[in-house]
């Protein structure tokens, strides 16, 4: 995914490396090569490929990744901003996904 | 298969051998008539009133957990044509078949366990790529979505593997404890809960499928590239017909307020001026539809712009333009300006929505271009509107 980039600065991801236990679990489910394994530490390597996608923090044993998930499409976000990010959809019962 | 095929007469003692009285207790010719009478006979004993087999079950093997449907790894005709409407929205929101598990071949204990989602168009695939091997397919029920998008929504989670664990009885078909999931669906399945909860060790399996019988063959190990997603150019075409068609009702309103607005004149509404109109503004929305669903994502990785809604206003430009030039000049400055307004933004908040479609964009860069591209594309539809109007007068 090197030629296609997108918004840089934006990810809320974050990894606590104190918690860190070097299992490459996060590693291992990032589909974007997010991160790599250094001096057995995760080691966030390229913030800006992040998609927010979550598959890192639900699968750290220790909790030491954070990440804001979400569906990334206009129509969903636009109805978070009107009905609150819990009750978010992306066009009801005959929505794209 | 052909393998499997001549082999499962004579091997398979099942349980529906007994209820067969007149079958020969020796091994059954398959050359008279077609299948194998124990072949037959394990459909027939599982038709039920009021359901019907799927046609891509070949017989149902026995197991310690009971019958389990054998399928058939090469799609027909019937399954690639249902895959095409799908991808062009037909039919797409119940495209699913029933979760539980199958087999692949004519799998032991020892075989693998592969788990997927019940979207029909997942399911195909992983039989495709499964092709001439012997293997456990556990279905979850996703509700017909594909397995990102249902991970992404919880469905494809933990619970429902572990719900799926239970229902199937899987540790009593297999002697392992491993479970190969697509990688993408770590998103819903913490690998670490579902071991703790059930015993069952993930095995994150290749991104794309068609990886699958590579990343078996290597003793379960994927590549740097089998882990990472990408949006080819194929992959990119292969989503246009749903994008677009979705864009098709809200188009209808739209064309249907531009055929009140042309025909605003000096005599309040004119039915000959609109209809003398509303064809431009017409050709202004499907240059708009054109741009953001057709040219934004074939273009995407060569337009301008880390923002989607940018990269719309330069298609949106480049395919209003001609438009607005050639046809629009009878309308003045003002009918030109309002006709590429309408065809920019139309195709910026198309592109802008096609995030949602796309691998790699982050909701929080959504979040972040969406707040300053939809004042801007508000902002131009309501000067578009200002000046049709104007331009009639």
């Amino acid at each position: 995914m090197k030629k296609l980039r997108y918004m840089t600065g934006v990810t809320t991801l974050k990894l606590d490396q104190d918690s860190c236990v070097g299992c490459g679990n996060c590693e291992t489910v990032c589909p974007h090569a997010v991160f790599q394994i250094e001096n057995k530490k995760a080691v966030i390597t390229d913030p800006d490929g992040c998609m927010e996608c979550g598959a890192c923090q639900n699968n750290c044993p220790t909790l030491a990744i954070t990440v804001e998930p979400g569906v990334g499409c206009a129509a969903y976000i636009i109805s978070g901003w009107i009905y609150g990010r819990e009750n978010a959809s992306c066009g009801g019962p005959n929505g794209c996904c | 298969m052909s393998e499997n095929e001549s082999a499962c007469a004579c091997t398979s003692k099942s349980s529906q051998v007994a209820l067969m009285p007149s079958m020969p207790s020796s091994c059954v010719s398959e050359s008279c008539c077609g299948a194998s009478m124990e072949k037959a006979s394990s459909m027939q004993n599982h038709e039920k009133a009021g359901y019907r087999i799927m046609p891509f079950v070949e017989e149902f093997i026995p197991t310690d957990a009971g019958d389990v449907p054998m399928i058939r790894t090469e799609l027909t005709y019937g399954d690639i044509l249902s895959n095409i409407n799908v991808r062009l929205n037909i039919k797409r929101d119940d495209y699913k078949i029933a979760s539980g598990l199958y087999a692949v071949g004519r799998p032991s204990k020892d075989s693998p366990v592969v788990v997927t989602a019940n979207y029909k168009l997942s399911f195909d695939h992983l039989r495709k790529a499964l092709y001439g091997r012997t293997a456990w397919i556990l279905i979850l029920d996703t509700l017909g979505v594909n397995v990102w998008c249902a991970a992404g929504k919880g469905t494809f989670g933990t619970n429902e593997l572990k719900r799926q664990i239970g229902l199937t009885g899987i540790e009593k078909v297999v002697g392992h404890r491993k479970l190969i999931l697509p990688q993408l669906a770590a998103t819903g399945v913490s690998a670490v809960s579902l071991k703790k909860q059930t015993g069952f060790e993930v095995i994150w399996g290749p991104v794309r499928t068609e990886d699958l019988g590579l990343f078996l063959d290597n003793d379960m190990n994927a590549d740097k590239k089998m882990r990472q997603v990408t949006f080819g150019l194929i992959d990119r075409l292969v989503v246009i017909p749903v994008e677009a068609s979705l864009a098709l009702k809200p188009a209808f309103y739209i064309l249907a307020a531009l055929f009140i607005l042309s025909g605003i004149s000096p005599d309040i509404f004119s039915f000959k001026i609109a209809i003398d109109r509303w064809p431009l503004s017409f050709a202004a929305v499907l240059m708009g539809i054109f741009a953001g669903t057709v040219l934004t994502p074939v273009l995407l990785p060569f337009v301008y712009g880390n923002a989607f809604a940018m990269k719309g206003l330069i298609t949106g430009f480049a395919a209003g333009l001609p438009v607005a030039l050639f046809w629009g000049s009878r309308e003045g400055a003002q009918g030109m300006i309002a006709l590429m307004l309408i065809t920019v933004s139309i195709s910026s908040y198309l592109a802008m929505n096609f995030t949602g479609t796309t691998p790699f964009t982050s909701p929080s860069g959504v979040e972040k271009e969406m707040r300053i591209g939809i004042p801007l594309q508000v902002s131009a539809v309501i000067l578009a509107i200002i000046l049709w109007i104007i331009a009639a007068f």
